[in-house]
């Protein structure tokens, strides 16, 4: 949730610096044919081999961290530039109907073309005073709450649910848990696994943990190339089991949270490539590139029955798991 | 004889005493970490329990490193603790009832969520469903396994699903909460039974007391996300002291496996 900790690269470096100075001594000691041709090449054919693989790993920190970066960029897209660039129509209902509305969730039903249906998502904001205002879309209980409603309802009229995903998670605060935090996290898993309607779930920037989960129990599951989805934040895991906030580089790099590590997971099901540099880049593309890829997809979806849906998300769900 | 301070209410106690009444401290009542084996002892019926998916076990497959590998952490888990993982399942009799009955274990890695647990709960899962008869599941967590990345989190869905086919049977899902139960946990299998048991005492909450602090830096209420907080506000059916938890669990099954399931296959 910290955006600005200062971040371990010295440790790396410093071990990186050692070696190419032991590569050189020996290239010195070469010179002076102080070492024999067999053990000067051994010894250089080791250090070079260390050199690389420790730049190969930096190299995927870096990469790792500017997409951590890029998925975070205030200039992003945000759910309801999605909403209002691909749907027509849009309506928002407001309220879980038991004690508040949460800004932190934006939900509704439209037009996409000729169909109707609902959408939810995490609603971040696109200034300072909306961020506050929508609380960073950290959703509430009654957040989720009002999310189950919406679904609810499109279950009834046979509507295909989108949602996008976008947050640093659920909100961690003394009333969210007085409300029961857990308890509409996993309802809300057991809702989306209940419904007999196609769900696509579609992560456009930062995938927090529990908080983005309880929108993301998808029949197809797609990212934005520089998104990410994670058990925990980098921060999070780095302060607990490095005991160093400093390391959040490689705690990223090790949590496998980006697109393709995701995909190669199986933990998503489709990865769309974004504008030159990102999405923030260009809105108008970005948006356009999901809007076709949706009204393809959701096609696909036609051929099967509401209790196939049902099942095969189950199913799919189920099968995740690595063991002997 | 041995003796320890209770660290409640520093009371100075006879170690003997203290594991007859189940690792409860006899002067104030704190409710003590309890390890799986010893749990099934004091909640099924003599030698009734039979594991189920003990040949499952935990991968590195993601060659995770932090101040330790994976591999290396699960191997002294694997030594220090009583378990082969965060949760031993399998079928027993509690009181005479059929059960199938999952116990989660906080010294095998912060009790932590990954691949295996899911897929114990799963098996267990389909064995209920098999027999037609009640799951009880005991959680103690921290949430989910950070080592296995996003399939950790997977983990979450995956158990809720596998419950849910239960509940679809027609069959009853109880949870235990154990302290601590937090994170992934609480926030899947834990909250969707239908009906919701906790110790006296149990942390139980989605975000730990540490996080919530350091997010709203203001000093929380003592007894954040604690059984009785957590009574008071709807979050759980009842706290029970560790004896009652048989006898309760004896008078429910009794309520709801036999009547229930002729009603439903009418």
């Amino acid at each position: 949730m910290n955006n600005h900790t200062n971040v371990n690269n010295d440790n790396k470096d410093n071990k990186i610096e050692n070696l190419t100075s032991k590569l050189n001594k020996i290239n010195i000691l070469k010179k002076f044919s102080l070492l024999s041709k067999l053990s000067f090449k051994n010894a250089r054919t080791n250090l070079v081999s260390s050199i690389k693989n420790l730049k190969r790993e930096n190299r995927i920190l870096e990469k790792t961290w500017e997409i951590v970066t890029l998925s975070r960029n205030e200039n992003r897209p945000k759910t309801i530039e999605y909403i209002n660039g691909i749907f027509e129509d849009f309506v928002e209902l407001s309220g879980d109907r038991l004690c508040e509305d949460d800004k932190a969730i934006v939900g509704g039903f439209a037009k996409l073309g000729e169909r109707s249906v609902a959408v939810i998502g995490h609603n971040k904001g696109k200034n300072i005073k909306e961020r506050v205002e929508f609380n960073f879309g950290m959703p509430n209980p009654s957040g989720y709450r009002k999310a189950m409603r919406i679904m609810e309802i499109a279950q009834r009229f046979n509507f295909p649910l989108i949602t996008f995903i976008d947050t640093p998670g659920a909100n961690p605060a003394i009333e969210a848990e007085d409300h029961g935090q857990a308890s509409a996290i996993s309802h809300s898993i057991e809702f989306m696994l209940n419904l007999k309607i196609p769900v696509i779930c579609i992560f456009i920037g930062e995938g927090g943990s529990g908080g983005a989960l309880a929108l993301a129990i998808g029949n197809h599951l797609v990212i934005l190339e520089n998104s990410t989805y994670s058990v925990i934040s980098p921060e999070g895991c780095a302060a607990i089991l490095w005991k160093d906030q400093k390391e959040v580089k490689k705690a990223a790099a090790m949590l496998k949270l980006t697109a393709i590590d995701l995909y190669k997971l199986g933990a998503v099901d489709k990865i769309l490539r974004e504008p030159k540099g990102g999405a923030q880049n260009s809105h108008e593309k970005m948006i356009h590139i999901l809007k076709n890829y949706l009204k393809n997809i959701l096609t696909e979806y036609d051929k099967y029955s509401g209790e196939e849906l049902k099942e095969l998300r189950m199913k799919k769900f189920e099968s995740f798991g690595f063991f002997s | 004889m041995s003796i320890f301070v209770c660290n409640s209410c520093k009371k100075e106690i006879d170690e003997e005493q203290f594991l007859e009444n189940l690792n409860v401290c006899p002067n104030c009542g704190k409710h003590y970490y309890l390890d799986s084996w010893s749990r099934i002892k004091t909640l099924t019926d003599e030698n009734s329990f039979n594991e189920i998916g003990k040949e499952i076990n935990s991968v590195d497959f993601l060659n995770f490193t932090d101040l330790k590998s994976y591999k290396l952490r699960l191997e002294e888990a694997r030594q220090k603790s009583k378990v082969s993982e965060a949760i031993i399942v399998g079928s027993a009799k509690i009181s005479g009832f059929d059960v199938g009955i999952g116990v989660m274990d906080f010294s095998f890695m912060g009790g932590s969520m990954g691949s295996v647990v899911g897929e114990r709960i799963k098996r267990l899962a389909d064995y209920v469903i098999s027999k037609e008869i009640p799951l009880i599941i005991v959680c103690a967590s921290g949430g989910a396994r950070m080592q296995e990345g996003i399939i950790s989190l997977m983990q979450m869905v995956k158990t809720v699903s596998a419950v849910k086919r239960v509940k679809e049977k027609g069959l009853l899902y109880l949870s235990i909460i154990t302290d601590p139960t937090t994170g992934g946990v609480s926030a899947s299998f834990a909250t969707v039974a239908d009906i919701i048991i906790s110790e006296p005492g149990a942390l139980f909450c989605f975000a730990g007391p540490r996080v919530v602090e350091q997010t709203i830096k203001k000093k929380l209420p003592e007894d954040f996300g604690l059984a009785e907080r957590n009574l008071r506000n709807g979050q759980v059916d009842m706290i029970l002291n560790r004896k009652d938890l048989k006898p309760t669990l004896a008078k429910l099954l009794g309520i709801f496996t036999k009547e229930d399931k002729s009603l439903i296959d009418k």
